[in-house]
């Protein structure tokens, strides 16, 4: 008896243990986040808009159907991201998500304070290797940090009236989400300006 | 024999209680961290880089994106004031003011996160888009017949989940009471 009680005990305490560690595991077992949902539609390093959260179809749960949404699914292994939103006429937001949809950051149009919304993603190690320099004149763009090298940029424009959809839609149609090729062109365009400058002599007579 | 068969039971008993319990937690949610005003939930840190495991991990079996904190905060309502789960076929009507926010939108989705399909193609109204009264207050009808005013279908099915999601506000983290955020009353009316 005695023994059949220690048992039972024994296989709660150990369950209390594949508790925990199957509910850290989850997010990175889980195939149907919204990472995998997104990843089949979605274009590696630039911005694809997601279809309008429809009852038949919709990319992912609970979406909010008044707003016009895009993905930018981002990899900064090959360098920095660039991102700039254009601020639609009633409310505009972008988000950050890590791969396993942690939300970093979150900036609104207000917070931006301009008609277009620029930032600059890239990782911790990225960061530490900018020039002291380019950190002053970075001074006006927004550097963002992202914790993992891939992840998701969620684009949201609000369309207050089903009418305006179009409208929030075209907003976020051209806003751009690309790899900045930064820090090796930048020493590169040095050498390059060089051999020019004979000819200059030549054009002011 | 008698070890063999008493390791095997006491695995198998944790292999239940710790899954059975992942499975509870993931699908219904605990209350780590939750804002409760009236009938409405939000959890806030969700939003944010600390989220607790638990949201991390029903956020990853439900496939959704959570609301970051610098655009806004999601409650939710599955039940009314009274503790009474939504059912599709009553008449629920959602009234009163909301808290500070620049827009908010109010949506009703099926126990999955699905919008519910309706010949209006209606699924939410936004804050610019409702009928208020005279003194700013709005009363939501939530029903599955249509109804004067603002009528939110609910395509007749039992169980609905709706969502109040307020963009560009101060509620968030460090929210409390109701005094911090005046939230909509729940009621069910009438059913047939």
């Amino acid at each position: 008896m005695i023994r059949l009680l220690f048992t039972i005990v024994a296989g709660v305490l150990l369950g209390a243990v594949v508790h925990l560690v199957s509910v850290l595991a989850l997010p990175r077992i889980a195939t149907q986040d919204a990472y995998s949902r997104l990843t089949p539609i979605t274009k590696l390093n630039a911005v694809t808009a997601l279809p309008p959260a429809d009852p038949n179809n919709a990319p992912l749960p609970f979406m909010d159907p008044a707003f016009a949404i895009a993905v930018c699914r981002y990899d900064l292994s090959g360098g920095p991201i660039k991102l700039s939103v254009p601020v639609s006429q009633a409310y505009t937001s972008v988000s950050f998500y890590t791969r396993n949809e942690v939300a970093y950051y979150a900036i609104n149009d207000r917070s931006a304070g301009r008609r277009l919304i620029e930032l600059d993603l890239m990782t911790e190690a990225q960061h530490a290797e900018l020039p002291e320099d380019e950190e002053i004149t970075a001074a006006d763009r927004l550097i963002i940090d992202s914790p993992t090298a891939t992840g998701l940029i969620v684009l949201k424009a609000l369309a207050p009236e089903p009418g305006l959809m179009i409208q929030a839609q075209a907003s976020l149609a051209a806003s751009s989400c690309k790899v900045q090729t930064e820090p090796t062109p930048v020493k590169q365009p040095e050498p390059a300006p060089a051999p020019p400058p004979p000819a200059p002599p030549r054009a002011k007579r | 024999m008698r070890l063999i068969f008493i390791t095997l039971l006491a695995l198998i008993l944790a292999t239940v209680v710790g899954l059975g319990a992942t499975w509870m937690t993931a699908t219904r949610g605990t209350d780590l961290g939750t804002l409760t005003i009236g009938a409405w939930t939000a959890r806030p840190k969700t939003g944010t880089a600390d989220v607790d495991p638990y949201s991390r991990a029903s956020i990853a079996r439900s496939g959704e994106l959570p609301v970051g904190t610098g655009d806004g905060v999601a409650f939710s309502a599955t039940k009314d004031d009274r503790n009474k789960p939504l059912d599709g076929r009553c008449d629920v009507v959602v009234s009163g003011v909301t808290p500070a926010a620049r827009f908010w939108t109010l949506t009703l989705y099926d126990t999955k996160g699905h919008l519910v399909a309706n010949s209006l193609q209606r699924y939410g109204f936004t804050s610019q888009e409702i009928i208020r009264g005279a003194d700013g207050a709005f009363e939501i009808r939530v029903a599955s017949r249509s109804r004067a005013g603002n009528w939110l279908p609910t395509g007749g099915i039992e169980r609905y989940s709706l969502m109040l999601r307020l963009y560009d506000t101060p509620v968030g983290v460090a929210t409390r009471t109701q005094r911090d955020a005046p939230m909509p009353s729940i009621a069910t009316v009438g059913c047939p």
